[in-house]
Order: C-alpha cells, then sequence, then structure tokens
C-alpha cells in the first residue's frame, strides 16, 4: 500500500512498509541523502528532519505516521538564513552531522527568533558533532538570529 | 609499508600528457613502498591537470575527514601555480605511488602530517609546473622566458602578449621538467595563510550534496546489514537464516569471514532480516575476558622492567639518593573513535575486476587487501576515495572495505552497500589502548626534581598495523608524547612494557601523546604541587632549553623546544589572566606540550559541584605550529581537538565482558554535546620565524586539554585524578 506525504513541497507516494523508518525511506527510496545516519536511536541528531516544521529524528519515525503531513529535509532549506550563517563561519569540519545540526538550528529560529545560549543548548544538545564544531554552530545561530 | 620515521627522499618529477592534450605534473618518489604498482602505473598521476578549455584540476591525495586538506593541499599548489583559486576544480586522486605521504611511507593519510609533508612538495609541483607552461608559452613567441610572467593562468609576454594556460597546456607537456624550483618566500603569498580563504568544501556540505562514502549509489545497488561476533575476534559457528530469508526484499544471506551479511533491496529490509538471523558464535581466546582480568593482566606486565627508549645519567641510583620520591599511576582506557559516519563501504566485485567506493584514510592499501580477498590482482581493484564522515584514525583501518568485497562476491557479484549500525562501529573499532602509565620522581632537599623514571604498560597499535616498525619491543608510536620529555632533569630512564590484552588497538588521534603526555602533564602538576610553586611557573623554571635530539620522535620535531615551551606558556599566563583568582568551586589547570612539531599550552577553566559534576567553561589555547597554510581551519582544528579531548577525559571508556564490547550508541559512549562544549575557546597562533616549517594540528590539542582539565580539577577540588575518564565517582573516590 502506497504512502503518499509531501517532502520539500513536493508530493511523493512510496511503496514500503508502513515501519520503516522516515529516514531510509527518504535516503534508499527517494535518493535524497542529505538526511544522514548516525545512531538510529535518536541519540545523535544526524537524522534531524522537520515534520509540519517541528524538528524530528527521522529514524525513529515510522514512515506510516508522516502519511499525509509536510516533511523538510536540508535538500529543501533553500539557502535559508541558518545555511548563509553556516557558509560564512565556515561551519562544517567534516560536514556528516551538518544536515542534521542546520534542520535543528533552522526549527530553533523559526520558533525563538533571537535564542539565548540557554536556548541553543536546550535545542541542539540532541545533535551529536563528533569534529567539535559547537563554537561555529553557536556563532553561526546568532549571526542567523540577526540576518532575519 | 615500511617507513615510517622522517626520511628525505629525492623527489622525481615526471610529466606525462593528460587525455585530450594538456599538463599533468606529478612527483614520483621511487622505492618508497615495495606493494604498489609498478612505476608505469605512477605516470598518470598527477597533482595538477591542465586542459586546453583551461580548466585547471588540482588533485588531493589526502581524505578529507573534516581536517581541511580538500583547501589546504591545493592552496599549497595553486600559490605557486597562479591560478584563480575560486575557479580551480578539486579533484580526490586515486591509489598511486606518486601520492605517498613521505612522513608516512604509505599514501596514508593521519599523523597530523598532510601539510606538513605538502608544505614544499606541493609548492614545487606548482612552480614546475608554472615554469613549463611560461617556457611553452615562450617557446611559442621566441622569446627569453624570463621576459614572460604567469598570473591568474594566463601568461604575459612582451609587448602585452597574452597566452591562457589552456593554451599552452598541450605544449607544456614536452618542456623539460625545471630541475632547481626557486620558491617565493613567505611575505609575497597571496593564498596560504590568508585569514579570509574559504573551505572550498563547504558550501557543498551545507546544501547536503556532498558524497559521503554512505551516499553511494551505484546503478543495480543491493544493501549489505551484517551480523559480526560481538566477541572481539570471534567466528561464525553456525547459523540459521530460514526466518531471515523468508523477509520481503531479501536478495542473498551469506557468511563471509567475519559474520554473516543479509542482501537485501533496501537497507531497512536487510537490517530487519539480519536481526532474524540466529547466529551460533565462536568466541574464540576472548570468550571469558572481562575488564578485571584485563587490568589485572596489565597490573601483572608492568611488573616486567620493559624497553628502554630513552635514558640518561642514572635514574635509579639518583632515585635511591633522593630525597623524597613522589611516584603516580595513571589508568587510562580504551576508547572509540566513533566517527559520526558509521563504516560503510560500496563494492562491485566481479570476475576480473572490482570497483570499491569507501570512506578510507589509506586508499593505497585497499587494492591488495581487497585483491586478497576476493582472488584479483591488486592492479584490477579501482579505489574510489569519498568524503569522510570523520575519520580520527578509524578509517586507517580497511577492514570494512574487505568486508564489503566478500560480501560483494559471495552475493553473486552485485553492486552492494554494506552498512555497519553504530553498534556493528562501536563494538567493532580498533580502540585506544588502554594502561598503565607509572611516573615516579625523585626530588633533592629543595624539591628540585633530580631523576624521572617513566614507565607504561599498553598493547602495541604497531605490532599488529606495522610490525615491521617493532625493534626491540619499542613502538615508536607508543612512546610519542613522553620520548621528547621537554624537562631539565639530569637523570631519566623510561620504559615500555608492550602487553596485548586481547582487546583490538588502534591509532587514534593523537595517538600516545592521548596516554603518555596526558599522564606527564598531570604528574609535572603534582611536582610542582610538593615543591609549593605555581604549576604553570614551575613548568616555566624546569623546561629545558638543552638541544637534546629525541631518538624515537618519528612524527614530532625530533629535538628539544624549550625555547618554544617557554613563549607559549609565557602567552598563555597572560592571555588566560592565569595570576587572577577564580572564586571557590572554579578552578584553572594548565599543560604543555609539543607534538607533531606543533607546541601548545592550554589553560582551562571548570566549575565542580559539589557532586562533582564538572563542567569545562573556558579553554585559552596558545600554539606556536609555524606558518599556517588555512588559518581559520587551523583555529577548527584546536576547537575539535578540544572537544575531542575533552570527550575522552570526561565520559570515555570501553569495556569489555565476556569478550564483548559493552558500549553500543553514544547513550552508553558518551561525548560532548552542544551543552557541556566550552562556552568559550580562545586559541591564539604565534607569529613565526621565516623558513620555520609548519606543524601539524589536526591531532595535538586533543592530547593537551586532557591533563589541562585534570589540573583545573584538582585545583578546584583538591582531588588528584589518577584514573580516567574524570566522571563524579572516578572524582569522588580519588
Ligand atoms: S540517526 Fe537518528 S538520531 Fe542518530
Ligand atoms: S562536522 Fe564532523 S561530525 Fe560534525
Amino acid at each position: 500500500m502506497a504512502i503518499s506525504f509531501v517532502v520539500n513541497g513536493k508530493s511523493q507516494s512510496v511503496d514500503v512498509a508502513p515501519d520503516t523508518p522516515l529516514l531510509w525511506v527518504l535516503r534508499d527510496t527517494l535518493g535524497m541523502v542529505g538526511t544522514k545516519f548516525g545512531c538510529g536511536k535518536a541519540l545523535c541528531g544526524a537524522c534531524t528532519v522537520h515534520l509540519n516544521g517541528m524538528a524530528i529524528r527521522s529514524c525513529q519515525t515510522p514512515v506510516g505516521s508522516v502519511a499525509g503531513q509536510k516533511v523538510t529535509t536540508v535538500e529543501g532549506l533553500n539557502n535559508n538564513n541558518v545555511q548563509k550563517a553556516w557558509v560564512a563561519l565556515d561551519v562544517p569540519q567534516c560536514g556528516y552531522c551538518q544536515p542534521g545540526q542546520m534542520m535543528s538550528a533552522s526549527a530553533l529560529l523559526a520558533a525563538n527568533r533571537n535564542p539565548s545560549d540557554a536556548d541553543i543548548d536546550a535545542a541542539m544538545s540532541g545533535n551529536i558533532c563528533r569534529c567539535g564544531t559547537y563554537p561555529r554552530i553557536r556563532a553561526a545561530i546568532k549571526a542567523a538570529a540577526k540576518m532575519a | 609499508m615500511t617507513n615510517i620515521t622522517n626520511q628525505t627522499r629525492r623527489d622525481f618529477i615526471k610529466t606525462s600528457a593528460v587525455a585530450g592534450g594538456g599538463l599533468a605534473l606529478g612527483f614520483y618518489l621511487p622505492g618508497s613502498v615495495s606493494n604498489v604498482q609498478a612505476a608505469e602505473a605512477a605516470m598518470p598521476n598527477s597533482w595538477v591537470r591542465i586542459t586546453p578549455d583551461n580548466t585547471v584540476t588540482i588533485l588531493v591525495a589526502r581524505s578529507e575527514m573534516g581536517q581541511g586538506v580538500a583547501t589546504s593541499m591545493p592552496l599549497l599548489v595553486a600559490e605557486e601555480l597562479e591560478v584563480d583559486f575560486t575557479k580551480v576544480k578539486i579533484e580526490f586522486a586515486p591509489p598511486g605511488e606518486v601520492y605517498i605521504n613521505s612522513l608516512l611511507g604509505g599514501q596514508l593519510t593521519g599523523g597530523s602530517t598532510s601539510v606538513r609533508d605538502a608544505w614544499e612538495k606541493l609548492r614545487k609541483a606548482g612552480a614546475s609546473a608554472r615554469l613549463m607552461l611560461v617556457a611553452a608559452a615562450a617557446a611559442q613567441w621566441g622569446v627569453p622566458a624570463a621576459q614572460c610572467s604567469a598570473s591568474m593562468g594566463v601568461i604575459t609576454g612582451p609587448g602585452g602578449k597574452k597566452l591562457t594556460y589552456g593554451q599552452v597546456a598541450a605544449a607544456a607537456a614536452t618542456q623539460e621538467v625545471p630541475k632547481d624550483v626557486p620558491l617565493k618566500p613567505v611575505s609575497q603569498f597571496k593564498l596560504v595563510g590568508k585569514a579570509t580563504q574559504k573551505r572550498v568544501d563547504t558550501p557543498a556540505k551545507v546544501r547536503g550534496d556532498s558524497m559521503f562514502g554512505i551516499d553511494t549509489r551505484l546503478p543495480g545497488m543491493l544493501y549489505a546489514a551484517v551480523a559480526m561476533s560481538p566477541v572481539i575476534g570471534g567466528k561464525v559457528a553456525s547459523y540459521d537464516d530460514t526466518r531471515a530469508k523468508a523477509m520481503p526484499g531479501v536478495r542473498a544471506v551469506v557468511q563471509y569471514s567475519r559474520g554473516v551479511a543479509v542482501v537485501a533491496d533496501s537497507y531497512w529490509q536487510a537490517k530487519k532480516a539480519k536481526d532474524l538471523l540466529e547466529v551460533e558464535w565462536d568466541g574464540g581466546a576472548n570468550a571469558g575476558l572481562s575488564m578485571g582480568k584485563l587490568w589485572a593482566g596489565l597490573r601483572t606486565a608492568s611488573k616486567q622492567p620493559g624497553a628502554v627508549f630513552r635514558e640518561s645519567g642514572d635514574a635509579d641510583g639518583a632515585l635511591a639518593g633522593a630525597t623524597k620520591t613522589i611516584t603516580s599511576t595513571y589508568q587510562l582506557p580504551f576508547l572509540s573513535h566513533s566517527p559520526m559516519e558509521p563504516q560503510n563501504t560500496t563494492a562491485h566485485v566481479t570476475a576480473d575486476k572490482a570497483l570499491i567506493i569507501t570512506p578510507t584514510q589509506f586508499q593505497q592499501l585497499i587494492p591488495h587487501v581487497v585483491g586478497g580477498a576476493t582472488g584479483l590482482k591488486p592492479e584490477q581493484v579501482e579505489v574510489r576515495t569519498t568524503y569522510l564522515g570523520g575519520g580520527f584514525g578509524r578509517r586507517v583501518e580497511v577492514d570494512y572495505a574487505i568486508d564489503a568485497a566478500e560480501i560483494s562476491k559471495l552475493a553473486g557479484n552485485v553492486p552492494v552497500k554494506m552498512i555497519w549500525s553504530r553498534e556493528d562501529d562501536m563494538t567493532h573499532d580498533s580502540y585506544r589502548p588502554a594502561g598503565l602509565f607509572t611516573l615516579t620522581a625523585g626530588l633533592d632537599a629543595n624539591n628540585k626534581p633530580v631523576a624521572v623514571r617513566f614507565h607504561s604498560t599498553s598493547p602495541s597499535i604497531s605490532a599488529r598495523l606495522f610490525p615491521s616498525i617493532v625493534k626491540d619491543g619499542i613502538d615508536p608510536f607508543a612512546v610519542e608524547g613522553i620520548d621528547n620529555f621537554p624537562y631539565a632533569v639530569p637523570n631519566l630512564k623510561f620504559t615500555y612494557q608492550m602487553h596485548d590484552t586481547g582487546v583490538t588497538v588502534g591509532y587514534w588521534r593523537a595517538v600516545s601523546h592521548n596516554l603518555n603526555a596526558v599522564a606527564l602533564e598531570c604528574f609535572v602538576d603534582e611536582l610542582a604541587h610538593a615543591a609549593g610553586k605555581d604549576p604553570l611557573q614551575y613548568r616555566l623554571d624546569n623546561v629545558s632549553l638543552g638541544q637534546e635530539k629525541h631518538k624515537w620522535s618519528g612524527l614530532s620535531a625530533g629535538v628539544a623546544v624549550g625555547q618554544r615551551m617557554k613563549v607559549v606558556l609565557e602567552q598563555v599566563r597572560q592571555k588566560s589572566g592565569w595570576d587572577t583568582p577564580l572564586p571557590k568551586g572554579r578552578g584553572r589547570g594548565v599543560a604543555v606540550m609539543e607534538g607533531y612539531n606543533s607546541v601548545i599550552a592550554m589553560v582551562v577553566e571548570v566549575t565542580a559541584s559539589a557532586n562533582f559534576d564538572v563542567s569545562v567553561d573556558r579553554v585559552v589555547a596558545v600554539v606556536d605550529a609555524g606558518p599556517l597554510i588555512h588559518p581559520d581551519q587551523a583555529l577548527a582544528q584546536m576547537q575539535g581537538t578540544i572537544n575531542f579531548g575533552q570527550s575522552a577525559c570526561m565520559y570515555g571508556e570501553i569495556t569489555v565482558k565476556n569478550g564483548a564490547v559493552e558500549q553500543g550508541n553514544f547513550d552508553q559512549y558518551r561525548v560532548v554535546r552542544m551543552n557541556e562544549s566550552p562556552k568559550s575557546i580562545e586559541v591564539h597562533f604565534l607569529p613565526f620565524a621565516e623558513g620555520q616549517p609548519p606543524g601539524g594540528l589536526g591531532e595535538p590539542g586533543t592530547a593537551v586539554v586532557q591533563p589541562a582539565i585534570a589540573n583545573a580539577i584538582f585545583a578546584a577540588t583538591g582531588k588528584r585524578l589518577h584514573r580516567l575518564p574524570f566522571t563524579p565517582e572516578h572524582i569522588r573516590s580519588a
């Protein structure tokens, strides 16, 4: 049975088992590999996407549960202020965690135009960066907030 | 691969025509690796490729794992080539003898050597290409080359005549390779060392479309999920795949050398079916291994005398005659690399060739090991290096590439992407060795150290990976960070006792600096305390200003760098406000180290709660790393290594029970998160002298921050820490 939902503004219909995590549907079925696999247990944030604007971990989200809803991935950020700030500050090192970081940061800024350090800690602590780009992520979120 | 220590070789430059006409130029380093392709195979390799349409491609022969080599290495070529860097195309090089890292003796990314190795080599490559392009233009115009100049990919001759690089590329390929290539002085650099330089790979990484290994897709590709022995080194005894095979999408279940793989149409189908495999494992020798036994083994081994790797004076005699002796043993655990991208490889093995697409730090080895595993010749194996989602030394290992190749072949020569789960990755790592590190100092009546005895007991990494470099009981990589002991003490005796625990060990960012230098810089603090001295001043007072050469210094400066140490210590005192008091519950610690020819001093400020929860608030680093090729990314490496070292010493510990690693994911193996990363990291790079070579920065900060944190915790709590990580339990019981 096909499951339909909207990804980055485009309707998609996939024929996979409904318990398949959204992460693998995005990556394998739809070929959108910007969303990353890091832990598979909602521990690292690499797979973060937006579901109706909220940051969620796609590795723990069965695709069946997003039927009819709106998903946004890094491919759909459309060079938003977060991405602009990420480029301006050369945030990524290996870059693997960064799609997830930017999705969390974009959701934070959508809800909070001027986040404090504590707000940033609260919103971003689910996203691990093994390369240790945290100082730049923090600075880039503040820079993106100023662009708004 | 036998050459690990510094070794100078004559660089041979060879040129060859690029298909379609153009200039390719590379260095050929003969005889450095015995088992690579014949010299001819190196011919099409190059650092620079210029085609008639003016496309300039610079090849990067190191793996981009975040450290910025895809930018820094091309910058060095472009600086002398005189091209528009914003238009240069960057490509990752295939394996080739031409790309061997002279500091490591293999085409290997590690040891913080990339820019150190490239510093002259790549500027010469760029300059040679430019001289040949100019010579070709001069010949075409019939004027002396000295009357021509090159800038932004255009050669200008007398009277303002112009030819582009593309127009003369084909002719340049036939020019003689210049012998002596003069290089610009640092003061004339236009690209190298500029603060505004951006990374070339950032835009794609921010769009989410840079291709990591795990993102590889081949036509007709299937996916593999694997079951590997929970016990380290265990094997499949038997398995039942009835339930797995009945699952949708499953194409094959195969037993390969170290496990059972399920191959399916999608990863999730493969993984779900893999979970239904019933495998009986034969744990082998490690089946009964647990931490109590393992530490007891290390303690017993530590009673052995070990191999002497540094000795001066008569340490045993001086200790016997000392007024007072101080001894501490530091116990450091196994650590996992856990890069964010779990290990994976896409392989397509057929009857007469193999394609391996993989995030690797050691592409040169893969044709040999994959060839060996699949019955192909190395030259039948094509390796493509992708972006690496972190490396930290884990991807010097080629195990996962072999696994994927075997699975592709066994599943019927189909293209397969094998993806490890986080648990597969964390439990099948090559871990930072655990070990015991005992330091004993003899003090005279004025509390001045007259003798230091160092004795370490830990597994050797090189004994498994590069046994030929282990001689007389000494693994050069096991003594780094202490062989270059920087303090002036007349009587020294340093020994290393190799001891295999059964746990696979591997090179982990900064390798044994993370063991030896951590123990040493904790111990120096204890000596300062015993002498009633300020720990920073104590280091200044005791740094050796001699010219000792270090026998085992491999990737280090090789000679005492006391004067440089004094400068970084004095600067860090000033920049950190060392002499201003902190409120109760907070503390400041210092550490200093030379590693990879970078000299780094750090001051760390921590806050400790009554329950010994510690937060790392501020880190101030002063770094003497010589010329910085890409200053903003030198800063990024310092920021990154500080966080990486903090993860290690605050949380990192891998343990085994019944031969199996107990930590499977980030809930059990904690790493620093945003809320724990220091709110302030200040890094000050020192100016450098003309002629000073660059130091490596991808690793050393990892080792410096750990003892600085330990010493800060002592300042805050009065607890002297001898056991890592610095968890509240370990601090409480200290
Ligand atoms: S992969 Fe989903 S949180 Fe780590
Ligand atoms: S940039 Fe490498 S894990 Fe974050």
